[in-house]
């Protein structure tokens, strides 16, 4: 058995031209593996190509070259010991609304080969675990988003499988069952065994629950270690300046890029951020130089350095910014 | 296979009684059509070189056909569903058998069918059409619609894996069935009928089943016709089914 529960190399997936788009190179070269046990967060902004990733370590969709280990077994040569080992929860509600919330989870069972008692135990139990117990008799169609989320979760778990894919998990859910989840996939993962793929936007997210992170981009993965570690690697404190007006012609860039121990200067619209050596140091100089050429400023912060400063110095532009451009 | 074959069975037939309304509409429809046509061509039959003496005896069958046909054209909109879900995404990365998926949503489909068939006969029948042949025309009527079901109700699904869009899938089924419907001895007999027609009906599969249909109820069947044409049918269901089982895979290439 490998030690790892997924393991990818140097996947590549390019989607054909369409007719208003030109080829698409979803994934670039993607490597990433999951020890057993261990909650992987793929972070990265819209487009990034976490869900393409999961599609092909589900075998859903297949890579155009690049191979992947999938509890043990290629996703190309066993697609379906693979698809035995593991649980999918698309990032699109994937219950059947016409159908209540426990045959969707007993047809589950079934197709994987659990017999009709058993299918029956196990989506109660689920039902019950997920807080939809009243609601299991209920067409899925009556339900709320989140209840429809926690019911693709909860599919994705009734045959228990040794790798659980989660595409976007929580998107959707308030912020209280969004805790819930996070507690429910630490709580299967260590009492479990259960290893976790998840992708998400939230920095928040992949802070609190993944203990492996690997920041995607342009379908590549440009950072990963655990989110203390990321965080680590980065020296000194962060300050962000928010200005009165935004920086256009780049001269607040300039004037604090010649003050001493202060560097990696990125401004984007009315903030601006760097990385100091000494937060305590450096706020006063940072303060005293806006004042001697009269530029108004909203705020000033110092930080330890946040996931945000991690994805930043990795791929040139923070995440806020990412997303929106995607 | 056949597991997963009921799995799937089970879960659209479960779909479908809860939804009254298609349901009304399944039904009604063919019933309108009956007496409509049957209404509009009374007078074919007293063109010269018609054979059958009741109209009404002679359209049925094909309109057990044309309701197949038609019912079909939409089947696939329950897969373009579940693929505007995330739910054909599940079933494509679980275990579960690709021949299962498309053929547990098939028979639900005949099973609609069938249950068509069985109306539109006992219109039919209400409404004066007599058949000398025995039960075994009828099954026969019944095992050709059900054919006709499961043909074009696997090419409906075929064109929804590929074009993933309602609105392709439901212009294109149209496109098709209208001249399905019309280059075939459905409404008129063939010796009444303009040459080409005859010529392009000989290659159309609801007009092998109308024609199985007709012999197999009529006082002297001609059994030969019969079971060539049931067989064209059947060949022809399962090259397409084949062929529609194969579409998850170009689904999943698009994926
Ligand atoms: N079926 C498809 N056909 C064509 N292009 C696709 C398809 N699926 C994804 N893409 C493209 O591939 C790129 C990566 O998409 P992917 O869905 O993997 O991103 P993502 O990281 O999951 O983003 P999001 O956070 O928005 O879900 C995007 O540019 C997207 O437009
Ligand atoms: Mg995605």
């Amino acid at each position: 058995m490998a030690t790892h529960a997924v393991e990818a190399v140097d996947l590549v997936k390019t989607y054909p031209a369409g007719r208003k788009n030109p080829p698409l190179r979803a994934l670039d070269g993607l490597t990433v593996s999951v020890g057993e046990g261990v909650v992987l967060g793929l972070l990265g902004p819209n487009g990034a190509g976490k869900s393409t990733t999961v599609k092909i370590l589900t075998t859903l969709s297949r890579a155009d070259s690049g191979s992947a280990l999938v509890a043990g077994y290629d996703v190309n040569r066993a697609p379906d010991q693979v698809r035995r080992s593991i649980g999918y929860v698309p990032q699109k509600s994937s219950s059947d609304p016409m159908a209540t919330g426990l045959e969707n989870l007993v047809l589950s069972g079934r197709i994987f080969g659990l017999s009709r008692q058993e299918s029956l135990q196990r989506a109660r139990e689920l039902l019950e675990r997920f807080g939809l117990g009243e609601h299991g008799s209920r067409p899925v169609k009556t339900y709320s988003g989140g209840m429809q989320r926690k019911l693709d979760v909860a599919l994705g778990l009734v045959h228990r499988p040794k790798v659980l894919f989660l595409d976007e998990p929580t998107t959707g859910l308030d912020p209280e069952a969004r805790a819930d989840l996070w507690n429910e996939v630490v709580r299967m993962s260590g009492q479990e065994g259960l290893t976790v793929l998840l992708t998400t936007h939230y920095l928040e997210e992949a802070d609190r629950l993944a203990g492996q992170l690997a920041i995607v981009d342009h379908g590549r993965i440009v950072a990963e270690g655990t989110p203390e570690a990321l965080k680590a690697s980065l020296r000194g404190d962060s300050v962000h300046v928010e200005l009165v007006d935004p920086d256009i012609d780049g001269s607040v860039r300039v004037l604090l890029g010649q003050l001493a121990g202060i560097d990696e200067i990125v401004v984007e619209g009315n903030t601006l951020r760097a990385r100091v050596d000494r937060g305590a140091t450096a706020v006063p100089a940072v303060l005293g130089a806006l004042e001697d050429m009269a530029i108004p400023v909203v705020a000033v912060t110092v930080s330890r350095p946040s996931l945000d400063d991690v994805y930043l110095q990795h791929t040139g532009r923070s995440f806020r910014v990412a997303e929106e451009a995607a | 296979m056949i597991a997963h074959t009921g799995l799937i069975f089970g879960r659209w037939t479960r779909a479908s009684y809860r939804q009254p309304a298609l349901i009304a509409f399944t039904l009604v429809q063919p019933a309108i059509w009956l007496l409509l046509f049957g209404q509009l061509f009374q007078g074919v039959v007293d063109i010269p070189g018609f054979g059958d003496s009741s109209y009404i005896a002679f359209l049925t069958p094909g309109i057990v056909m044309m309701t197949a046909l038609m019912t079909s054209g939409w089947s696939g909109t329950s897969f373009v569903q579940d693929m505007e879900r995330g739910v054909m995404d599940r079933m494509l990365a679980s275990p579960v058998s690709r021949g299962g998926l498309m053929a547990g949503q098939l028979l639900s489909n005949a099973t609609t069918t069938l249950i068509q068939t069985i109306l539109v006969f006992a219109i039919g029948i209400a409404a004066g059409a007599r058949y000398d042949g025995g039960s075994i025309g009828y099954l026969v009527t019944v095992v050709a619609s059900m054919l006709v079901g499961t043909a074009f109700g696997s090419l409906s699904n075929a064109v929804a894996l590929l074009t993933r869009q309602q609105e392709a899938l439901i212009g294109i089924s149209q496109f098709v069935s209208l001249p399905l419907t019309f280059m075939s001895s459905i409404m008129i007999d063939p010796a009444v009928a303009p040459h080409w027609v005859n010529v392009a009906a000989r290659y159309n599969p609801v007009d092998w089943a109308t024609i199985a249909a007709r012999q197999a109820l009529a006082a002297d069947p001609d059994w030969s016709s019969v079971s060539r044409h049931c067989l064209y049918l059947l060949a022809f269901t399962l090259i397409v089914g084949w062929l529609s089982t194969r579409a998850f895979r170009t689904y999943q290439r698009s994926v």
